[in-house]
């Protein structure tokens, strides 16, 4: 029905296209001087048609379900049900109206759902109603201005200048969701579970905090010593330390040598294929690492009398790091490449080697930038989560053993959120909270790092 | 003092050889994981497209099947196929106790009743007649015919008997097995039994949620790439909005993945584990990449084009519209291309929303649920049956293949028919 409703609305606004050219002709022939080009006209007529029908849309969208629940509901207000039963009933009604209830039915239920039915008909033919008669309102009055000649480009550049806008906001929009799908969660979660349990708690097992009714829900001892953030944060730097003990030497020493050493033509074909690594999906690397790299250093391990686990923070930690040498070889390629070469002829004119004129000279230049490009590096590891998932354990040991498994914060949301979540249960919420952690290091590191780099840009621009 | 001077040189030199060195094995360091990397997927992978069937004989007797004389298609529809085929299996040996019959029906897959009765409706005069039909090998012999799996192991530590092993050595040494391209890797959807399980769900999935993810995150990206480099005045709004695109492009995938549950799911109400919540959240995710390429593009045409245009009257959205956004396309569109290459990869935002659960039909619209590819990977890789190992790396091979269609295919929109501005 919408997509009926929505595909004739589109049609008419090609044919105010139409017409409002077809008129803009006319006048011309009438030897006046048209306002703009005549597909303005046209423009501006199918705006015209388009926005109230966008407005009466998405203002139906948002109160439609809102006034249906009510009218529905107002007849069950007197009977002394529970807000939560209410919904319930409401859902049940809907569900049958749309022949998916297998429950129960009652005559209470049928009524509702049958009323339900109703109120969706009477709602949509008001709607087609309403959205047609204002579009040909609007169009009406906009076919009269452009009778008259008035001007028709600015209105339309503003229009398109507003779309453009409003496109624009898109990315604070999504920082905006962000923030709000964690925040809520989030102080839900510390309003049961102390911060201060969270922050310096050493011990974390959720599956503990498994609540079989909400009396239980409401029972703080219950989550004592449940919650504990500790081993997951330091699980979490632990790989990410791993991680960056394998990237920084390759990637940093790669990245120079291609930016210093390497002829062109061996630039030329070993920095993309250097890059390939970081277009590879991380659960590939996931997969690598428990089935390749895992078994491989237990063996290794064994052979050396030393007790490695299969799922060790060294195998997710060393994968990671190969993930991450290129983000850092290409971003201190970039870096160093972008050093005057007046800083390496002036070394060079003193007489030092290649190798010190990039140790002395280059790399202190560089040092800024370098470091930029290691802190998103870092980021990166820390919001890693496949490789973790995959390669090292859920147990949330605390430990500095790389042979052991540890846990990170990114591998213990995946834990608790896959399969059904029930929100409102503290363990989901826990995966919030630990979602909330995670953007707040990363957004330091962040804002942090591409400040650095920027900084250092332009100093040398 | 003059050999003092010498042999400092020589020490400076030799540091300087060592310091090449260390940044030749670094390049070499990177390269040599690649190719491990690849191989061994590749080695592990490539034995999935190929399919082991046992050549079984079938008597397709009427009365076992509860048959009337002359029935129609839909009796043929209807009748019962698991004694006949039971019968058959068993008929492998005659010697075989009720115990060996029944590992004699593990030989093949559950799906065996389905393949025979196949064979009777595309040619509904065998009965009565026996005929030899092709079996799918349970999983676990197909690894045994393939060499992935030590017989030598202790018969209870094998899932596969040796009693089940006799007898598959008699059909090969027969020539009764034979492996052919495994068709149904690509037609069937996931399954619990490794030997039926195929990608086309998953594959369905992942292309429907990149639609989506495309047919949101390119125009709201273009235009508000747009916006920010041709119209937005320079103050600190459009500043904030800025330092927001370059940190959205940063924050880890797996927080979209809590925006998707926590705002798509939790407030809006979307269908579950669908394509539709998939293709969003990763839409979220490309966003500031595309917007991030978008921008360089149009940077990158020369302001003498915009002044020519608004010499000659155009209008500032004219001359954005007719001449700079045309010409900044190619840039946009590999920059575009090369984000959806990253969605493609992700796995982790739509295990949140759900994506992960098992789907065993081929989705037909992005309102059903189901996996995607990378997504498939993560459930195959988890589960313990050897079967899946090969299968898990043919469906990174089949991902891999179209992470590189994709970025060659910007490659060469970049190079094609991108002006260079000199």
């Amino acid at each position: 029905m919408n997509l009926i409703l929505f595909t004739f609305i589109v049609l008419l606004g090609f044919t105010s296209y139409y017409f409002g050219r077809k008129k803009a002709y006319t006048i011309q022939s009438t030897k006046k001087r048209l306002t703009a080009l005549p597909q303005f006209y046209g423009y501006y007529l199918a705006i015209w048609c388009a926005i109230p029908a966008f407005i009466i849309f998405s203002l139906w969208a948002i109160f439609e379900p809102t006034i249906v629940k009510l009218l529905i509901l107002s007849d069950y207000s007197n009977q002394g049900y529970l807000d939560d039963e209410l919904n319930l009933l409401y859902e049940k009604s809907k569900a049958l109206s749309r022949g998916q209830f297998t429950g129960e039915i009652t005559p209470f239920i049928e009524a509702s759902a049958e009323k339900y039915l109703s109120l969706r008909s009477i709602a949509q033919s008001s709607k087609v109603v309403i959205v047609l008669s204002a579009i040909i309102a609007s169009v009406v009055y906009a076919y009269k201005r452009i009778s008259s000649n008035s001007r028709t480009r600015e209105p339309v550049e503003k229009f398109l200048n507003a779309v453009l806008f409003t496109a624009s906001l898109a990315a604070i929009l999504t920082t905006v969701g962000i923030v709000f799908s964690l925040i809520f969660q989030t102080i839900d979660f510390f309003k049961v579970i102390p911060l201060f349990d969270f922050v310096f708690g050493t011990h974390w097992y959720p599956a503990k905090a498994f609540v079989r009714d909400s009396s239980e829900a409401l029972d703080p001892t219950m989550y004592s010593d449940t919650f504990g953030a500790v081993p997951i944060f330091a699980g979490t730097f632990f790989i990410a330390f791993i991680a960056m003990c394998v990237a920084i030497p390759i990637g940093l020493m790669s990245g120079i040598y291609l930016a210093e050493y390497a002829s062109t033509k061996v630039r030329q074909y070993a920095k993309p294929l250097i890059e390939i690594l970081a277009g590879i999906p991380t659960v590939v690397y996931g997969f690598f690492a428990a089935l390749t790299v895992g078994p491989f250093l237990k063996e290794l391990g064994t052979s050396m009398g030393l007790e490695v686990s299969a799922e060790s923070a060294l195998a997710a930690g060393g994968v990671m790091g190969i993930m991450i040498i290129p983000f850092i070889s290409s971003l201190s390629d970039d870096v160093i490449t972008s050093v005057p070469q007046s800083l390496r002829d002036g070394s060079y004119a003193i007489g030092a080697t290649k190798s010190e004129t990039i140790k002395r000279v280059i790399f202190p230049a560089a040092l800024p930038g370098i470091v930029g490009s290691i802190l998103l590096g870092v980021s990166r590891a820390i919001g890693e989560t496949m490789i973790v998932v995959m390669a090292s354990g859920l147990a949330a040991n605390l430990t500095l053993n790389p042979l052991e498994s540890t846990s990170t914060i990114t591998a213990q949301i995946v834990v608790i959120l896959i399969g059904d979540q029930a929100f409102g249960d503290p363990k989901t919420q826990a995966a919030f909270a630990l979602g909330m952690s995670l953007f707040l290091v990363t957004l330091c590191l962040n804002i942090v790092a591409l400040r650095v780099v920027k900084k250092y840009r332009e100093k040398y621009e | 003092m003059n050999k003092n001077k010498e042999q400092l040189l020589n020490k400076r030199y030799k540091a300087e050889q060592r310091f090449r060195l260390y940044g030749l094995s670094a390049i070499f360091m990177a390269l040599l994981f690649l190719t491990i990397f690849i191989f061994k997927i590749f080695s592990t992978g490539y034995s999935a497209f190929q399919k082991t069937w046992l050549i079984v004989p079938v008597t397709f007797d009427a009365e076992l099947m509860m048959l009337d004389q002359n029935p129609s298609k839909e009796d043929l529809q209807d009748a019962d196929y698991y004694d006949i085929a039971l019968k058959s299996m068993a008929d492998l040996d005659p010697n075989a106790n009720e115990d060996q019959e029944n590992e004699l029906k593990r030989m093949v897959s559950y799906f065996f009743e389905k393949e025979i009765k196949n064979e009777l409706l595309n040619d509904p005069n065998l009965i009565g007649k026996t005929k030899e039909v092709y079996l799918t090998a349970s999983d676990d012999l197909d690894q045994v015919f393939k060499g992935n799996y030590p017989r030598d192991l202790p018969e209870d530590q094998r899932r596969v008997s040796d009693y089940q092993l006799k007898i598959f050595d008699q059909l090969v040494a027969n020539g009764k097995v034979e492996s052919k391209f495994n068709i149904s890797f690509f037609t069937n959807a996931d399954s619990r039994e490794a030997e039926l399980a195929g990608i086309a769900s998953s594959f369905m999935g992942s292309i429907f949620s990149i639609l989506v993810c495309l047919m949101i995150a390119f125009p709201v990206a273009v235009l508000a790439a747009i916006y920010l480099e041709e119209f937005a005045p320079k103050n600190r709004f459009t500043d904030f909005i800025e330092v927001n695109i370059n940190n959205l492009a940063a924050v880890p995938s797996i927080v979209f993945g809590l925006l998707g549950l926590g705002v798509l799911l939790a407030i809006f109400h979307l269908p579950r584990s669908t394509p539709l919540v998939g293709g969003i959240t990763l839409s979220l995710m490309t966003l500031p990449t595309i917007i991030i390429a978008a921008r360089a593009s149009l940077k990158a045409v020369p302001p003498s084009i915009r002044e020519a245009a608004l010499a000659m009257g155009a209008s500032r959205m004219q001359t954005t519209m007719h001449h700079t956004v045309p010409l900044s396309m190619p840039g946009t569109l590999s920059g575009t291309i090369i984000g959806l290459a990253q969605a493609l990869g992700e796995t982790a935002p739509l295990i949140l929303i759900g994506m992960v659960a098992f789907v065993n039909t081929i989705p037909g619209s992005p309102m059903d649920p189901a996996a995607s590819l990378p997504v498939q990977i993560y459930i195959w890789a988890e589960s313990a049956e050897r079967g899946f190992v090969e299968k898990v790396s043919a469906c990174i091979m089949v991902l891999l293949g179209f992470l590189i269609i994709m970025n060659l295919f910007a490659q060469i929109i970049r190079h094609k028919f991108e002006k260079k501005w000199s």
